[in-house]
């Protein structure tokens, strides 16, 4: 088996992120940054595929910059086995970073690519369709489930109130959610060895843009609220308030 | 010019999600005097369902009949709806950013070379061209976006617009399906569920989410309770904690990993409010808050809130609502 997955570098989802003073663009002041949260379930299956497979690869690959090098070794650390930087700016719409991830996948062999269903800075959900569009690849996305056996993939996902079971033959691209597995922590040997696997460096350019960025806002304070009371004893009077001042029942 | 809205159906109904798309749509075309044209690709007896989008405010209905239809077919939705939008003068394409809109939109407009904004929450048109406002960052902040590419690709948050009826009799047009066997890369199949009465979070009208203050799962049932007294449409939501430690199902849980929902009412019960939590429930148009702790943080967010043991502040506050209800 082998898997390329595709990772990226996003703001802790601990921290607080605002628009800059110039409304242009978004303020990172100060705040952490770690591999993309749904990216570590898409980095598991990958392992899991492979272990159980008993042979194979993991690649991890990232369009970025030089910061980026961190997250991939995370990802070595957790023990995919090669690492691939495609340096370049990623685009404000999913298209232009696709096309890069397209063209530095495209040439290098794989059955499966992974990605994360989101990433949780842009939350675009669009990167990976969009791949397995320009590769013309089957795709499921949103995957909590995944099967892989005689080069045929089934993957369950989530839809609302329930789930649709995609199958399809190999090379295909699945997008991991929340729950298809317990991504592992990097042990302190993983992280040693990240140290020492091949990390390739690609200059790609900047991807291409097709959305502009006009302004960015804060979203309206919410004015904290009205304490109603406190206990049982309040409720009659909150009752009230949401039928006569908020219109809400 | 037209405005394209992708019409969602499940078995043959649309869902709500493709009412909401035709009627932003609508309020897109008359800003920019264009007309609406609305998708719908299905199996055999959708024409009534078709009727209901011309409600809505389509000038224009095209439908796309195929038994290849009653799931989701994702490639040969993506070259129709790409055909379409590449024949038909299509200035605009909406999408619900449901899970099938979510999946289908990104692969039109790879296929298209377009630019796509997803989970818009609000359309302009600003001097003749199209912007769209996002959140982004779990909705710490707000993106307002222009379009470098034609056509525009838009996917539109669930509850974002309001369905709204604007009556006219569309032109119903059946469109020819030919697309080979060959394009279909996947084969897709609804999986069989446990009968579900309640809504999902994120079309719900009103939310009764609760957190690790509830202490155990058999606990569930105050808030079944609440829900139901609230009436139909109302769904049960939960912060990750709970949803961690098993006590509720993943597809239950609001904030940053879990699903993004701003319903009208939105109660929240022994839920601390942590960043994360506030981040998939901040938009919602009026928050309740009961907790025990003055202090805890989802009191700076909440509308209303009531400081006290949810044990006995929400069967309390059951009994309000039925009284309520029954008294309307
Ligand atoms: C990467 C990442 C992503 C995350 N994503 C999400 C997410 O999507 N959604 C989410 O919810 N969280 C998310 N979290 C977790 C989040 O940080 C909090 O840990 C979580 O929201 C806390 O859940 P809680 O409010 O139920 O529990 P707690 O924080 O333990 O709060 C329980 C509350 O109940 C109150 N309480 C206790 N007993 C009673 C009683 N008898 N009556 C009334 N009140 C009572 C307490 O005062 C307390 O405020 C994420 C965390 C990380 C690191
Ligand atoms: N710059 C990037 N480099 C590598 N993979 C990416 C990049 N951006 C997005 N992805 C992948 O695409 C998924 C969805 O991202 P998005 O469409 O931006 O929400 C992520 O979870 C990653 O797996």
């Amino acid at each position: 088996m082998k898997i390329i997955v595709c990772v990226k570098r996003v703001p802790d989802s601990e921290s607080r992120v605002n628009a800059a003073a110039d409304r242009k663009s978004i303020d990172t002041q100060g705040v952490k940054f770690v591999l993309n949260p749904y990216d570590e379930f898409a980095i598991e299956e990958a392992l899991r595929l492979k272990e159980a497979a008993g042979d194979g690869s993991v690649t991890v690959m990232t369009l970025g910059g030089d910061d980026s090098k961190e997250t991939l070794r995370s990802a070595l650390a957790m023990g995919a086995d090669e690492a691939v930087l495609l340096k370049g700016q990623t685009s404000i719409d999913g298209l232009g970073t696709a096309e890069k991830l397209a063209e530095g996948i495209r040439g290098r062999e794989y059955d499966l690519i992974l990605f994360g269903k989101q990433a949780i800075d842009d939350d675009n959900l669009q990167v990976p369709a969009m791949v397995a569009e320009l590769l013309e690849l089957p795709c499921a996305t949103v995957v909590v489930e995944l099967q892989v056996a005689d080069g045929r993939a089934t993957a369950k996902r989530e839809v609302e109130g329930g789930h649709e079971v995609v199958e399809f033959a190999l090379p295909g691209v699945v997008a991991a959610q929340k729950g298809l597995n317990e991504p592992r922590y990097a042990s302190l040997k993983g992280i040693m060895m990240a140290k020492k696997k091949p990390l390739e460096e690609v200059d790609v350019g900047d991807a291409e843009s097709r959305l502009e960025l006009i302004e960015v806002t804060n979203p309206p304070e919410r004015s904290a609220g009205e304490i109603v009371g406190e206990g049982p004893e309040a409720v009659p009077e909150l009752v009230r308030k949401l039928r006569e001042q908020a219109k809400v029942l | 010019m037209s405005i394209l809205a992708f019409a969602e159906h499940r078995g043959g109904t649309l869902r709500q999600a493709a009412l909401e798309t035709v009627t932003a749509a609508r309020r897109v075309a008359d800003a920019l005097g264009d007309d609406v044209i609305a998708v719908l690709l299905g199996p055999d007896g959708l024409a009534k369902e078709a009727e209901r989008l011309g409600r809505f405010g389509a000038d224009r209905v095209l439908l796309g009949k195929s038994d290849a239809f009653v799931e989701y077919a994702p490639e040969a939705f993506t070259i129709l709806l790409a055909d379409l939008i590449r024949e038909r003068g299509v200035r605009a394409a909406l999408l619900p950013a449901s899970a099938q809109g979510k999946d289908l939109a990104p692969r039109v407009a790879a296929r298209l070379g377009a630019g796509l904004a997803s989970d818009v929450t609000q359309i302009d048109v600003k001097e003749g061209r199209l912007q769209a406002i996002r959140p982004a960052y779990a909705g710490k902040v707000f993106l307002r976006l222009g379009f470098k590419s034609e056509p525009a690709l838009i996917s539109v948050r669930s509850r974002a617009y309001t369905a709204e009826e604007n009556p006219r009799e569309p032109e119903l047009e059946e469109i020819p399906v030919n697309v080979g066997a060959d394009v279909f890369r996947t084969k897709v199949r609804g999986a069989a569920e446990a009968k579900k009465e309640r809504p999902d979070v994120a079309e719900a009208e009103i939310i009764v989410s609760g957190g690790r203050g509830l202490q155990s799962p058999e606990n569930w049932k105050l808030l079944e309770e609440l829900a139901d007294a609230l009436g139909p449409g109302v769904a049960l939501g939960a912060s990750r904690a709970v949803v961690d430690a098993g006590w509720r199902p993943h597809s239950e849980q609001v904030g940053q990993t879990g699903k993004v929902v701003a319903p009208p009412l939105y109660f929240a019960v022994g839920i601390s409010g942590a960043i994360q939590h506030l981040a998939g429930m901040r938009t919602a148009k009026c928050i309740v808050a009961v907790n025990k702790d003055p202090d805890a943080p989802i009191f700076k967010t909440a509308d209303y809130g009531i400081v006290g043991d949810l044990f006995e502040v929400v069967p309390r506050l059951t009994e309000e609502i039925r009284k309520l209800r029954a008294g309307d």
